[in-house]
């Protein structure tokens, strides 16, 4: 039998034993929840500044700021300098806190990049790639910054390439600011050029020599191969566009269709299958993406492959390589290369103190020519990569000194990079859609590396109906 | 307690043009069990949070279209995207072919195991914790082992083939072996615990059915035949659907494996399709139209699952 009815010390102690429970539950919930510092207007106290972009910065308004892409820690020596450069800046901005975050990697990975879009957990000031303007500006995540962005709070703005500078406007407004640009040309290992009885001072310049100069590096044995190539996670189409870019082609022609299924594109493939099965120049383990080519040239087991030469920094601080067994080339073919970059953008919703306070700070540390990362006699003594070729915006007066500066503290022989410096090719950016074009890409490129009989008409006539497919659906 | 005391069900019935009670039989109820009810609030927030909003989310996202910051209704427009993306047929064909050929593997072979330690009369825990130690170690570290195993150049199963004088073998690099070779280490890595309820299910099989069957003449595969599988049926089913729900959801070996497309895509499943839509191309809308897709499909298969699971009960 049921009692129906409840003594009152009953019922105050289960609705205490509910409410406790209650109250656990929503406890633990607020523990697995995400916590958010992000805030849009967020640190800053709003009516302590002035809202006027022009207006500097008031020193009394105290402003807190995250910032991503803060070196590791296993990256000892270019996190002392961030620390270095944060005790800096506050020595002229004692208001302004910055709070790094450091990822693991490279400082962007899409997957995790776009997820933070979505979630609108992006840090105030955002490192992202050239290309990503169009997505972040769909996910409304980044702030006009063009009121702010002045000869006054960016000085040497007038002697960065209005071209890099370009990457990040939209319909007359800025959005972000460039700190890095590159150019793809192709890295070798000059021992084994020298091994092989290549002149290691004359990186190939046409893919037939490339193809010839492969062949006398596969053929020292023990595992060793002349060239590499991707085939997965999309790089592999990129490499494609920077090979067709190099020949003179093009991948998205401007009628905004495919544009490769054509006698370049087919050159492009017929080589790199050719060096793969005929001349078996390449190695049997294909399938490779961003990261798997430097290890294989740094274990001595890769004479070349396409490269920026920034690659070189990233092989000798994680890989262990060593500057002196490296160099680089204009990209073979030299009709125009790819380039790329990566900047900062601002996060949308920022108050207008945050954004100067964000402005100064990039200023500082990525677009002042002798400070931050343009102080070369620091990294130099840091013991960090000087002499590469990168990042190269400043123009005119300023590039001449800021490449003399790097000449004169050069930690590495620059000479090795002397044969892409000569020869200047003309850059060209991305196409559109470019990771869902590479992505359709990927797949002739993995043909052709992976299957002897590969059909490469089929295989490019394939590519274009899908890439096609992809561009009607923007 | 007097009989006279307890409500009744005609005491309680409201009276037409009668006032109604203070309180309903449903906040008796709640207040009755507010215990229970506040520890289950936990569990209800979570799913709520956790798995029904996503879900109602994802289905609205996929009929919802976002660019320069603005979100619109999108219609159909989302999935007519994912219908003629060139990758979507090639990656439902992978996706059954993986699901096939776990099929293939991953259920008789767990099976076969099972039956095999059954019989085994001496170091059966010894075996059973052999066979469950692959399911122990990380799933990531046991892809990586056999992207190791598989390597065309320095892989260790090229250098058996080649002490046995067989040809060396492509593997993950060949549209022709990659899915099998993903199969391979994905029955590899999840075998054990399957084994180990088909052995559960194996042990509670009477032995006077075999002493009977063993009477009648029965061998070894007769008695397999004839005793172990009807008496396992209510079992086998279970798994095989439950084996079709998970294949059919595979990600994280052809992801390890080989970057996940694969040469020539060979290896692009469904829900690999769905985080390159989301993840790669910033297309939330296409990843959820073709994530309804599957969810369609799945739902089929789940409530199949569901109806036997209630045959078992009942």
């Amino acid at each position: 039998m049921r009692r129906t009815s409840f003594s009152p010390a009953r019922q105050i102690r289960r609705t205490a034993v509910g409410a406790l429970a209650g109250a656990l539950a929503l406890t633990a919930l607020a523990a697995c929840g995400t916590s958010s510092s992000d805030s849009g207007n967020g640190d800053s106290k709003p009516g302590t500044g002035s809202s006027d972009p022009a207006a500097p910065l008031d020193p009394k308004t105290k402003v807190d700021l995250t910032i991503d892409c803060m070196p590791p820690a296993a990256k000892a020596a270019e996190l002392k300098e961030w620390k270095q450069d944060v005790a800096t800046f506050n020595r002229t901005y004692p208001n302004v806190k910055i709070v790094g975050r450091s990822t693991p990697g490279q400082c962007e990975e899409p997957p995790r990049f776009t997820a933070a879009l979505k979630a609108k957990s992006q840090p105030d000031v955002f490192y992202s790639y050239f290309t990503d303007l169009q997505q972040v500006l769909d996910n409304n995540g980044a702030a006009d910054i063009s009121a702010y962005v002045t000869d006054k709070s960016v000085p040497a703005l007038n002697s960065i390439d209005p071209a890099v500078m370009g990457v990040y406007k939209k319909d007359g407004k800025m959005y972000g600011l460039p700190t890095s640009n590159y150019q793809m040309g192709i890295m070798i290992n000059r021992k084994l050029f020298q091994r092989a009885g290549l002149d290691p001072d004359r990186p190939p310049t046409t893919w037939e020599e490339v193809r010839t100069d492969s062949q006398a590096i596969a053929k020292l044995g023990g595992g060793v191969y002349g060239y590499g190539e991707y085939s997965a996670e999309n790089t592999g189409g990129w490499h494609f566009t920077a090979a067709m870019y190099s020949l003179g082609g093009d991948v998205v022609g401007s009628d905004g269709r495919a544009a490769f299924d054509n006698a370049t594109g087919k050159q492009v493939l017929q080589q790199l299958h050719d060096m793969r099965w005929t001349d078996r120049s390449m190695s049997q383990t294909q399938l490779l993406k961003w990261g798997d080519l430097q290890k294989q040239i740094t274990a001595d087991k890769l004479g070349m492959f396409l490269a920026a030469p920034d690659d070189i920094a990233y092989m000798v601080q994680q890989l262990g390589a060593k500057y002196e067994n490296f160099g680089m080339g204009p990209i073979p073919g030299g009709k125009a290369t790819l380039t790329g970059g990566n900047g900062y953008m601002i996060k949308q919703g920022s108050s207008p103190d945050k954004i100067k306070a964000a402005i100064a700070w990039l200023n500082f540390k990525n677009l002042s020519p002798g400070k931050g990362q343009f102080e070369w006699a620091r990294t130099k003594a840091d013991q960090l990569p000087v002499g590469v070729p990168q990042p190269n915006f400043f123009t005119g007066d300023v590039k001449a000194a800021d490449l003399k500066s790097r000449t004169d503290n050069a930690t590495m022989p620059v000479a090795n990079f002397a044969p892409y410096l000569a020869k200047p090719i003309p850059g060209k950016a991305e196409p559109p859609k470019a990771q869902e074009v590479y992505k359709v890409l990927d797949n002739a490129m993995s043909a052709v590396l992976t299957n002897k009989d590969a059909d490469i008409a089929k295989l490019l006539s394939t590519a274009r109906t899908q890439v096609d497919q992809v561009l009607a659906n923007q | 307690m007097s009989a006279s005391t307890l409500p009744t069900r005609e005491a309680t019935r409201p009276h037409p043009g009668a006032e109604l009670p203070r309180q309903s039989g449903f906040a008796r109820a709640l207040r009755r069990n507010l215990t229970a009810h506040g520890f289950l609030i936990g569990a209800v927030l979570c799913f709520a949070f956790f798995s029904w909003y996503p879900m109602v989310r994802e289905f609205l996202l996929a009929f919802q279209k976002t660019k320069d910051g603005r979100t619109t209704w999108a219609g159909w427009s989302n999935l007519s995207y994912v219908f003629h993306d060139p990758a979507f047929w090639q990656a439902w064909r992978n996706t059954l072919l993986f699901t096939g050929l776990a099929l293939v593997l991953g259920f008789v072979l767990p099976f076969l195991v099972a039956v095999l330690l059954n019989e085994f009369r001496h170091g059966q825990g010894y075996l059973r914790l052999l066979v469950y130690l692959p399911v122990m170690l990380p799933p990531v570290a046991s892809v990586l082992l056999f992207k190791y195993f598989y390597d065309p150049g320095y892989g260790l199963f090229n250098r058996v083939f080649e002490l046995l004088g067989l040809p060396a073998q492509q593997w993950l690099q060949s549209t022709d072996t990659a899915m099998l070779s993903v199969v391979i280490a994905a029955t590899w890595m999840n075998m054990g615990s399957a084994t180990l309820v088909y052995l559960a299910a194996l042990q509670g099989i009477p032995g006077e059915l075999y002493e009977a069957a063993e009477l009648d003449g029965a061998g070894l595969l007769r008695k397999i035949w004839h005793v172990t599988v009807p008496q396992t049926r209510l079992v086998l089913s279970l798994m095989f659907l439950m084996q079709i729900i998970a294949t059919m959801q595979v990600f994280t070996e052809p992801f390890l494996l080989t970057n996940g497309a694969g040469p020539e895509g060979s290896t692009t499943t469904v829900v690999y399709l769905i985080y390159q839509y989301a993840f790669n191309f910033n297309n939330y809308g296409g990843a959820a139209a073709l994530g309804l897709c599957l969810l369609v499909l799945l739902a089929g298969f789940s409530a199949a699952y569901v109806r036997l699971s209630r045959d078992s009960d009942g």
